[in-house]
């Protein structure tokens, strides 16, 4: 499958649907690369103590995930030029071999033909949870 | 207790210069599972015209929560870190995050709000270029949950 060009793309696409697996270590490989140690991402213990279930993602773990549907589509991770969500419900990932599965689809919403680019809207579950509102990407395509 | 009202409006003065390099990007890229060589390759990332590999779209958040930091660590700020939730983010990019870049970031807060008992903070990091080029701006809204 070849990169889209703005001309081929319609309003009302769907981008191929992707489940991204995330799991404890994902949780903690990110932490690290991010320097975000806050403790509900990494110790059950402390999660629980301020009212969660468990151990949740990093917000920007989701975001940065959910992009992945975009960029991969694209092509090109340098042509997202707008990135924006809300984060609405927490990605909750147990202790086990399986964690969190993140679904994620995207639909063509709107289309710029003077600056050439996208609007991408993009929807992300997790369980039965919204886990992002309002994501939005804005792409530029050749 | 609280978010004092009076920091809307704020600049602080920017941080050290980040200086963005390959493994730190590569390492990034690895940790939100894209394999994609643009973020690795440096040839990958000619052959798509950028000069070096470049960044994925929310490898500025590393950027601006350094930036933002000067606002949680503003003792006049009155924001408990530990009661800090991430609400929204949003990043303009007017290009990519390249390898050898060195970026300066500046935090603006352009607001605070109460909602429900809880104080919702909107910050802006402009993220620009040593010699002033703009590259990056990332809006956040944090909500420093109230106290039960």
């Amino acid at each position: 499958m070849g990169r889209p060009t703005f001309d081929a793309v319609a309003v009302g696409d769907a981008l191929p649907s992707r489940t991204f697996p995330l799991t404890r270590l994902d949780l903690v490989r990110y932490a690290g690369a991010s320097g975000d140690f806050k403790v509900i991402h990494w110790n059950q213990r402390l999660a629980q103590a301020v009212g969660l279930p468990d151990v949740i993602a990093h917000g920007m773990l989701t975001m940065a995930t959910a992009a992945r549907l975009v960029t991969e589509w694209a092509g090109d991770p340098g042509a997202v030029v707008e990135y924006g969500v809300r984060f609405t419900k927490p990605v909750v990932v147990p202790d086990d071999d399986h964690g969190a599965e993140l679904e994620v689809s995207g639909v063509v919403a709107g289309k710029d033909d003077v600056a050439r680019t996208v609007r991408v809207d993009l929807t992300a579950t997790s369980g039965d949870a919204k886990v992002l509102g309002r994501a939005q990407a804005v792409v530029r395509l050749p | 207790m609280g978010v004092n009202p009076d920091i809307a409006g704020r600049t602080y003065p920017p941080g050290p210069v980040y200086e963005v390099g390959r493994e730190k990007i590569a390492e990034f890229a690895r940790a939100i599972g894209s394999d994609d060589p643009v973020h690795r390759d440096p040839e990958a990332a000619r052959a798509l015209g950028y000069p070096d590999v470049i960044a994925p779209p929310t490898f500025a958040i590393i950027v601006a929560m350094g930036a933002e930091a000067a606002v949680v660590q503003d003792p006049e700020s009155g924001i408990d870190y530990s009661r800090v939730v991430h609400g929204e983010e949003r990043f303009t990019h007017h290009r990519p995050i390249v390898a050898g870049d060195r970026l300066v970031a500046t935090v603006n807060v352009d607001g605070v709000r109460e909602a429900g008992g809880h104080a919702m903070v909107t910050t802006r990091v402009e993220i620009a270029s040593e010699g002033g080029e703009p590259v990056s701006t990332a809006a956040s809204t944090i909500v420093v949950r109230g106290g039960q």
